[in-house]
């Protein structure tokens, strides 16, 4: 009864501010624009007041940090007990290009190493095929055989890092790789830690890097899956990935349902292949982008972390709380950076980075001011990872647990958020789940409307990117890019020649026959790769044996 | 639009993603763009290869040959196309766009690129483009024996990297 009157007595001073002093102030002045929106569209209120969270139940939707549903974080201490990990995404040119680069992040602060892959790799392809011409260590470092993974990771223990690799389609192939070098360092792989993305649905739906269709391409994933859980069983066998398709234009919710119904995909394939889930679920970790809507972001993480807890219990029956339990890697939004006046990349970088953290993301990447232009340049790097240093020692928001938890705007953005996302993962569940919904282009659709929607906002000027269509200035900004050498290619070729030459020939033709039947039974794929990559076959041999078996994957139809 | 208003072309227009990278955000907002504003668009799909493009360019009998390219792969692929057009004897003018430096910006212009648009360039800005500088190749499409493809002479558009030369093919 108590509760009641208080509730009429705050609906009646909220009438009283409406008609009188809010009506005074709105004939005034009105306000900057007739409604509020995020820039996922959702719309925002003037005010939020006890009266949104009226029916909020605080133990329901919060509950305590490291404690389902996990609202307020997956770990008891956060930040106190343990910052999060700073990773900068790196690689360019030849493996020992990026080898010196990764020595001086770490020699800088840097806490993680985090591989990328030019896009010859992230297809399956040798540098010396001809669709890999002109793109050799353009956007990444190009990984051909073991000798380059050697290069790679050369004066750098395995045991002691840990390490991602943003790899998908090729992942067990890379992640043999680095299971050989650290065998080859004499490191215990049941020490290693580090994350393969290893993420195809989500190829399929935004970023479009494939090799094999989904089926054959998930039976891999569980195999990898079930190979680590029983030899490397620190290792994240898995991201799974917002992050690019946020990327490809879709809003906050879509982020969260797309790549939640993702996961849900991957745990059915696990458990129809046999295995336990609270076995490997523990294992698998998220990856979201840090995009520019503060608050939506915030309200992003928490709801990611509310649906995820509530479906591994509620869906998977899983008993243990780490399987529960969202961990998540993320990078500040790419799209969200203009090469036109490129400094203020380095605020935007800060702000979404800011929100990530309150978010409570367990690894960060931020992006480098000038990379919309190239890959960054030593010095930009440098500025994003200060920029991490700066949050983490200067601020003060790593003192506590989820600051904004109890703000009436943050948990009605949050519940929101969950509504709208579990709406469209129904819609999924109800198309057969996420591998049908994919093969009938039902994400793909999504994005695309919404990226479309987005650009016509931009070009009417009803959402705003400064230094793009407002507060424009002519001249181009000159800053200093990174130039990736012409050489790079046909170093990097000879160099994969020479393994050619010099490896034994018989052993590497008896491991790809070994692979090739392997692939057409049933047993785990992952042993005939480790003896393959040892043998030392190269990347693109490797895919183009298994996709003698697998067959290559097609995009039917594109939507735009 | 004031130009383009006085000469409605539809245009068959290629938009092509040549390369590895799988970004298609951008290429497929101008595909949709390019078509609302009434042009027929052949979008090719994903990692195609410049011997690919130019195939779907000379069986569609286009008009001119758009690319998209984030890979960082601009200055090997986009001559690449050009030259494949030219011995297919269909000198279309070629444009594009994607993550490319301005520093690169004058080599492609002397390789044959009629305009550069980057990250930030509106839709409205490339359909202008396209409606001042891409033209009707020939009259008579339907027609079996396929007319010997002909460059007009065209006038320099405002945007970035419009050439003012025309190559002989």
């Amino acid at each position: 009864m108590k509760r009641d009157s208080g509730v009429l007595t705050r609906r009646r001073a909220r009438r009283e501010w409406e008609t009188e002093t809010l009506r005074d102030s709105l004939q005034r002045s009105p306000e900057r624009r007739p409604t509020f929106t995020t820039i996922s569209g959702v719309p925002i209120e003037r005010l939020y007041t006890a009266e949104d969270l009226e029916h909020w139940d605080p133990e329901e939707k919060l509950g305590q940090p490291g404690v389902f549903p996990f609202t307020r974080g997956p770990y008891p201490t956060m930040y106190r007990g343990r910052l999060w990990t700073m990773r900068q995404f790196s690689g360019f040119g030849t493996p020992q290009d990026t080898n010196r680069r990764y020595r001086y992040l770490l020699e800088h602060g840097q806490t993680g190493l985090s591989v990328a892959f030019d896009m010859p790799t992230l297809m399956g392809l040798d540098s010396d095929d001809p669709r890999s011409l002109g793109e050799v260590g353009r956007e990444g470092v190009a990984i051909d055989t073991l000798s380059d993974m050697e290069a790679l990771f050369a004066d750098i223990p395995l045991a002691r890092v840990s390490t991602s690799m943003t790899i998908n389609a090729p992942a067990a192939v890379l992640l043999a790789m680095y299971l050989a070098v650290a065998r080859k360092q004499g490191a215990d792989w049941g020490a290693l830690q580090g994350t393969v993305q290893n993420d195809i649905l989500k190829e399929y739906i935004a970023q479009k890097e494939w090799i094999f269709p989904p089926r054959p391409s998930i039976r891999i994933i569980v195999d990898m899956i079930a190979f680590c859980t029983d030899r490397v069983p620190k290792w994240n066998t898995i991201s799974i990935s917002g992050y690019h398709i946020r990327e490809a234009g879709s809003t906050a919710a879509q982020e969260l349902a797309f790549t939640l119904a993702d996961g849900i995909g991957y745990v059915q394939a696990c458990r129809e292949a046999g295995l336990e889930v609270d076995s490997f679920a523990p294992r698998l970790s998220f990856f979201w982008n840090a995009h520019s809507d503060f608050f939506e972001e915030i309200a992003k993480y928490r709801a990611a972390r509310r649906i995820w807890s509530n479906v591994m219990r509620g869906r998977f029956g899983a008993k243990d709380p780490r399987s529960w339990t969202l961990r998540t890697h993320a990078q500040t939004a790419g799209c969200s950076l203009t090469a036109q006046q490129p400094q203020n990349n380095i605020v935007r970088v800060a702000l979404q980075a800011l929100s990530a953290v309150l978010g409570g993301t367990q690894s960060l990447h931020t992006n480098s001011m000038d990379e919309t232009l190239g890959l960054p340049t030593e010095q930009a790097v440098t500025i994003a990872l200060r920029t991490q240093q700066i949050l983490a020692e200067e601020t003060g928001v790593a003192n506590t647990i989820d600051p904004l938890a109890g703000s009436y705007f943050m948990e009605s953005l949050t519940d929101r958020i969950e509504r709208e996302a579990l709406d469209l993962i129904e819609t999924i569940d109800g198309m057969g789940g996420i591998v049908a919904a994919i093969e009938q282009g039902f994400p793909q659709r999504e994005i695309a409307e919404a990226s479309f929607r987005y650009q016509r906002e931009l070009e009417r000027g009803e959402k705003v990117m400064v230094g793009v269509n407002r507060y424009t200035e002519g001249a181009a900004s000159d800053i200093e890019t990174l130039k990736i050498s012409p050489s790079v290619e046909p170093r990097q070729i000879r160099a994969l020649q020479k393994v050619r030459k010099k490896r034994d020939e018989r052993a590497h033709r008896r491991a790809l026959a070994a692979l090739v039947e392997a692939a057409r039974g049933g047993t785990n794929l992952l042993p005939p790769i480790l003896d393959a990559v040892e043998a030392y076959a190269s990347v693109g041999e490797i895919c183009s044996a298994l996709r003698g078996v697998f067959g290559a994957y097609r995009e039917e139809k594109t939507y735009f | 639009m004031s130009e383009s208003a006085s000469r409605p072309g539809k245009l068959r227009l290629l938009v092509g993603k040549v390369g590895l990278d799988g970004h298609d955000r951008g290429v497929k907002i101008i595909a949709r763009a390019l078509r609302d504003a009434g042009h027929e668009v052949i979008y090719t799909g994903l990692h195609q290869t410049p011997e690919m493009v130019v195939a779907t360019a000379v069986q569609e009998d286009v008009d001119a040959v758009s690319l998209s390219i984030l890979s960082g792969a601009h200055k090997t692929l986009f001559p690449r196309v050009i030259d494949l057009l030219r011995k297919a004897r269909l000198p279309v003018p070629v444009f594009g766009g994607g993550i490319i430096p301005e520093e690169d910006f004058a080599f492609l212009k002397r390789r044959g690129v009629k305009a550069i648009f980057t990250p930030g360039a509106s839709t409205q800005e490339v359909i202008d483009w396209v409606a001042r500088n891409i033209h009707p190749r020939a009259p008579a499409r339907a027609s079996v024996a396929r007319p010997r493809a002909r460059l007009e002479k065209r006038k320099k558009g405002p945007v970035r990297a419009g050439s003012p030369k025309r190559r002989r093919s």
